[in-house]
């Protein structure tokens, strides 16, 4: 084995480091001198590769299947920087694999961007993989929600052990149909929770929410109650407390016991799955707590019509200062549509104290149909920020926004208080 | 109980018992809604609610017994599958439709709803789709989809704001007039500069954004044209477009 391309690779991942240069192109570099090498760094791990993606929480559901297999005792590799596209998984397998290529791992968790992931699986086929849901988001990229469901196809036909899939999400319960050599378990709702997760068919039209679905499942969410939830697997209802906020995140965590059993087989230890999980804490902006002045800041990252739903609807907004930021950068989608598939009637009775972002005005717009008072616009997200933190002195302060939108506050809050760095 | 607003939570009352309520219906708002088409139908219900008028939604959806006294038709996107599920219907209702049409009823139609309006949709593949040829257009299936902002201009309307996702390429017939010509982005196809058709009292277009709360003179063409038909005249006081007019301003700033 030539273990050159490795050892350059290395080389300019520590280069781009010290020049504080973008986490991907290490893996460029090293792709293009070595095709095999994440495949053969990623085909000899004991318990394989599970692949997690889906339109709406990829990044957290990855850190708690991460963490709940730590839990058991695995040694686990995951794409912690956010590169969830091919060649982040192969620069963030620079910063792990040693001189001869090789990783010291049990299982890799890997979040995946649902178009990549198809590209990823060609190369390594993943023993398992957990699909979440396929929502109406990023159409100028996919075209069509039914385009995104045929991306999800291919990672689930290329999966050779276990397909973990969402019985509560149609398009996502339908790949079933086509998987013939993997095997197929589900994570699911109780009936009486279905209406808090409307799937992509559910957000307009009077015909309201289908019945829960029949098919069996795994693991079920049960019940949730503010920060804590239920949860049944194998015939028995484990209660418990959890750090993440947001219903949306606890409906994964569904998702994540599920695909961390499979991953174990029969050598699950429940107990200590649930007593990992209510350790995890929330990932990088996705309804993060931080501290200004004294009063908790909280970010919510919004970026399509039901992720701002549940965002509304997972954060009370009584008591609390809210500003939005929505960019429309390729990484945010660039069409405004979606803001309309929203509902803010939630906000109306505080208002919104500050409405910031390139689309800014077109978000004020929005929550003037809404009858929502707004009591700022600033385009500027700088002046937004500090004229919003100024604003709402002694008050708990929540920002809704869209990814990089998210970016620039972290970046102008760094400044003021302690914000942890994703590089 | 779903998020979604009932049709009933839209029914509004006028707040001024002298003017009268328009009564709106969304074609197959179950299948065509892809890219927000619901702001559409809340910029007229609000703006009417504004200016004292009520409003009342109805739906049509596949299988329904199409509504009496309807002042105003909405109709959106959907996706390819969604076209098929509402195409037996459409050719059910399209006489219903064709007449309300050449009566003048005001009509939006965006994008999907746009498309089948017309003659017919020749798809990549070969496939012929009827439409219900209420507007003389045809459309032919590209291979590359056009996607980005768009801004137009209308001597009737003005500049045009919007966003466009189509792989259709719409062509119109002799006698029909486009809506808008282009001036950022491609609109009906990548050749003609033509964006959407204008006839009677319809408006089609591929954009969305969505269209209305982007531009008021649009929607208030719509609401004009329904209240004199109904009631003789229209209130068009009270309501401020300061917000939409920014919001064009930086739009129109964006690139493609």
């Amino acid at each position: 084995m030539n273990s050159l391309p490795v050892l350059v690779g290395k080389a300019v991942r520590v280069a781009s480091r010290l020049r504080g240069g973008g986490s991907a192109f290490p893996g460029l570099v090293v792709e293009r001198l070595d095709p095999g090498f994440m495949g053969r760094a990623l085909s000899t791990l004991p318990r394989g590769v599970v692949v997690v993606s889906g339109t709406n929480g990829k990044t957290t559901t990855t850190k708690m299947v991460v963490e709940l297999l730590e839990g058991q005792g695995l040694t686990v590799f995951t794409n912690r920087t956010g590169s969830n596209f091919t060649r982040g998984v192969a620069a963030a397998l620079l910063g792990e694999v040693d001189w001869r290529g090789r990783l010291e791992a049990d299982v890799a968790v890997l979040e995946l961007d649902e178009a990549h992931a198809v590209h990823f699986v060609k190369l390594v086929p993943p023993r398992y993989s957990l699909l979440l849901n396929v929502l109406r988001d990023q159409l100028d990229r996919f075209g069509e929600i039914d385009a995104t469901t045929r991306l999800l196809e291919r990672i689930a036909l290329a999966t050779t052990g276990t397909v973990v899939l969402n019985r509560e999400d149609p398009r996502v319960a339908g790949l079933a149909a086509s998987i013939t050599t993997a095997d197929v378990v589900y994570f699911g709702l109780d009936a009486s929770l279905r209406s808090t997760f409307p799937n992509d068919d559910e957000l307009r039209g009077a015909e309201g929410i289908a019945p829960a679905s029949a098919l069996p499942a795994d693991v079920v969410l049960r019940s949730v109650d503010g920060n804590a939830a239920s949860f049944a697997a194998d015939g028995t209802t484990t209660h418990t407390e959890l750090r993440l906020r947001g219903v949306y995140n606890i409906f994964n965590a569904a998702a994540a016991l599920a695909a961390a059993r499979a991953v174990l087989g029969g050598t699950a230890d429940d107990a200590r799955l649930f007593s990992s999980l209510a350790a995890v804490e929330p990932a990088f902006g996705r309804g993060e707590s931080l501290v200004v002045d004294g009063q908790a800041l909280e970010l919510v990252l919004v970026k399509n019509p039901s992720g701002f739903r549940l965002g509304l609807k997972s954060f009370d907004p009584a008591g609390c200062a809210t500003m939005i930021a929505i960019n429309d950068n390729y990484a945010d989608g660039r069409d405004m549509s979606w803001l309309w598939d929203v509902d803010f009637d939630s906000l109306g009775l505080g208002g919104v104290e500050m409405v910031s972002g390139v689309r800014a005005y077109d978000m004020a717009l929005r929550l003037k149909y809404d009858d929502v008072r707004v009591g700022a616009v600033d385009p500027d997200i700088t002046e937004a920020l500090k004229q919003f933190v100024r604003g709402s002195e002694g008050r708990p302060k929540r920002i809704f926004c869209t990814y990089t939108a998210m970016l620039a506050v972290r970046r102008e809050l760094s400044k003021i208080t302690k914000v942890e760095v994703v590089s | 109980m779903s998020d979604a607003p009932s049709a009933s939570a839209l029914t509004e009352a006028p707040a001024d018992p002298s003017k009268g309520s328009l009564r709106i219906l969304q074609l197959y708002p179950r299948e065509m809604n892809i890219y927000g088409d619901y702001g559409n139908v809340l910029v007229l219900k609000q703006r009417l609610a504004w200016r004292g008028y009520g409003a009342e939604i109805l739906e049509h959806n596949a299988g329904d017994a199409f509504p009496d006294d309807v002042d105003i038709i909405i109709g959106g996107g959907g996706q390819d599958s969604g076209q098929v599920v509402i195409q037996d219907d459409l050719q059910a209702i399209a006489p219903t439709l064709r007449a309300l049409a050449e009566d003048g009823t005001p009509m939006l139609l965006i994008c999907g709803l746009y498309q089948l309006f017309g003659k017919v949709f020749r798809t990549h593949d070969g496939t012929v789709i009827p439409g219900i040829g209420v507007l003389d257009l045809e459309t032919r299936g590209g291979t590359e989809r056009l996607i980005g902002n768009v801004v137009a201009t209308s001597e009737e309307f003005g500049e045009i704001h919007g966003y466009e996702n189509h792989s259709g390429q719409t062509f119109l017939g002799a006698g029909l007039k486009p809506l808008a010509t282009v001036v950022k982005g491609a609109g009906n196809n990548a050749e003609d500069k033509h964006e959407g058709a204008r006839y009677r009292n319809i408006v089609a277009s591929y954009l969305h954004g969505s269209l209305l709360p982007k531009n008021p003179a649009i929607a208030d063409f719509l609401l004009r044209t329904a209240a004199e038909r109904k009631f003789g005249a229209f209130d068009d006081g009270g309501v401020d477009d300061s917000l939409a007019d920014l919001a064009r301003q930086h739009a129109g700033a964006r690139p493609r």
